[in-house]
């Protein structure tokens, strides 16, 4: 009898072979992305059906002074407001990715510490959010309806019938508040995620189970919310 | 059991070399200079005409900035880069039509207008 194994018997080795997950990504955090992906599809539909919208339109309000007033502050800093937002999101994006340095390492006072700033990172974009609705409600637009007309005419930079801006302007507010909306929705829930997160972490569910997995794969979600919020930056407030 | 959690550990710890914490401040000032690049075209050089750019010029640079700013984060903070390559690909992949759509729209839509006018 031959103590050598033939090429057909030796046990196939390569990450498509079986027994284990090809891409060595645990269950959880591969569902987490596919999750991730499925959203993408939902607000790239919403932003591309706003993209359809906008460019097809013959005047459109222009954001430079739709959002031009930093509440509390000054009426007339445009952009200054979204960016500060921006700054809050991105930031708490950073906080997020060290708690889950951290959590490799299985520092859990750190994990703790960079989760709870991520939170408060998400509710202060959350408050800004507020302030942005209201300024926008406070100037009649909501969903489904728009300024007066010598009003509304004063957030074009170009000259339009009555008709074509109260048109686009209505598509315009439908679309700002659903899109952001459905954002800020995406935030809140982040934000209740990573508290249950944390406190699992201070209860010390992760040190028992011997990895911090969890706290990535709410990275992933937070990153995501980060990621969404920079195109609807782009395409609302910039293009 | 403790040999499975060995192994997972083990792997665990080839998977993230990638990101330490001075590559996460890295993205961080990537990811704000860019920005402040956007910043510095919407509020100075459009309104001022400053290189000739106008609004129909700034749009593609936005589009462009913005897709670097989705590569930082997707690639970096989302650890994607350092993903098995069929991961990445099984993620990336179907993003490009999504891209194809956007360009589908677009051109369409500009046929749209001319249809309004």
């Amino acid at each position: 009898m031959s103590t050598s194994a033939t090429q057909i018997d030796e046990v196939k080795t390569t990450p498509w072979a079986g027994g284990r997950s090809p891409f060595s990504v645990e269950y959880g955090k591969i569902m987490m992305w596919f999750f991730l992906l499925s959203d993408a599809f939902t607000f790239s539909s919403l932003l591309i059906s706003y993209g359809a919208l906008r460019f097809s339109s013959a005047a459109w309000p222009a954001p430079g002074i739709v959002f031009k007033a930093f509440p509390y502050v000054s009426e007339n800093a445009p952009l200054v407001f979204v960016g500060l937002m921006t700054f809050i999101l991105i930031m708490s994006s950073v906080t997020m990715v060290l708690a889950v340095e951290a959590g490799h390492r299985g520092a859990k006072k750190e994990v703790v510490r960079w989760m709870l700033l991520t939170i408060v990172g998400g509710l202060m974009f959350l408050g800004c959010q507020a302030l942005e609705w209201t300024h926008l409600h406070s100037e009649g637009f909501w969903w489904g309806s728009v300024p007066k007309i010598d009003e509304l005419k004063n957030f074009y930079d170009v000259t339009a019938t009555p008709l074509v801006m109260t048109t686009y302007g209505h598509q315009f507010a439908n679309l700002f508040f659903t899109i952001t909306g459905f954002h800020g929705f995406h935030v809140f829930s982040g934000v209740v995620i990573n508290i249950i997160i944390t406190i699992n972490v201070l209860a010390g569910t992760y040190e028992k189970r011997g990895s911090y997995l969890m706290v990535e794969k709410v990275g992933l979600y937070w990153h995501f919310v980060d990621l969404v919020w920079v195109f609807v930056f782009t395409f609302f407030y910039l293009v | 059991m403790s040999e499975t959690a060995h192994t997972e550990h083990t792997e665990h710890a080839g998977e993230h070399e990638g990101m330490t914490k001075k590559r996460i401040w890295n993205v961080f000032w990537v990811l704000t200079a860019i920005t402040s690049v956007e910043f510095i075209i919407a509020l100075y050089l459009v309104p001022h005409e400053v290189f000739g750019m106008t609004y129909h010029a700034a749009n593609p640079i936005y589009i462009v900035l913005t897709l670097a700013k989705a590569f930082f984060i997707v690639g970096y903070f989302m650890h994607l880069k350092f993903e098995k390559t069929g991961l990445i690909f099984a993620i990336v992949v179907p993003v490009l039509f999504i891209i194809g759509l956007i360009l589908v729209l677009t051109n369409e839509s500009h046929h749209w207008i001319d249809l309004r006018m």
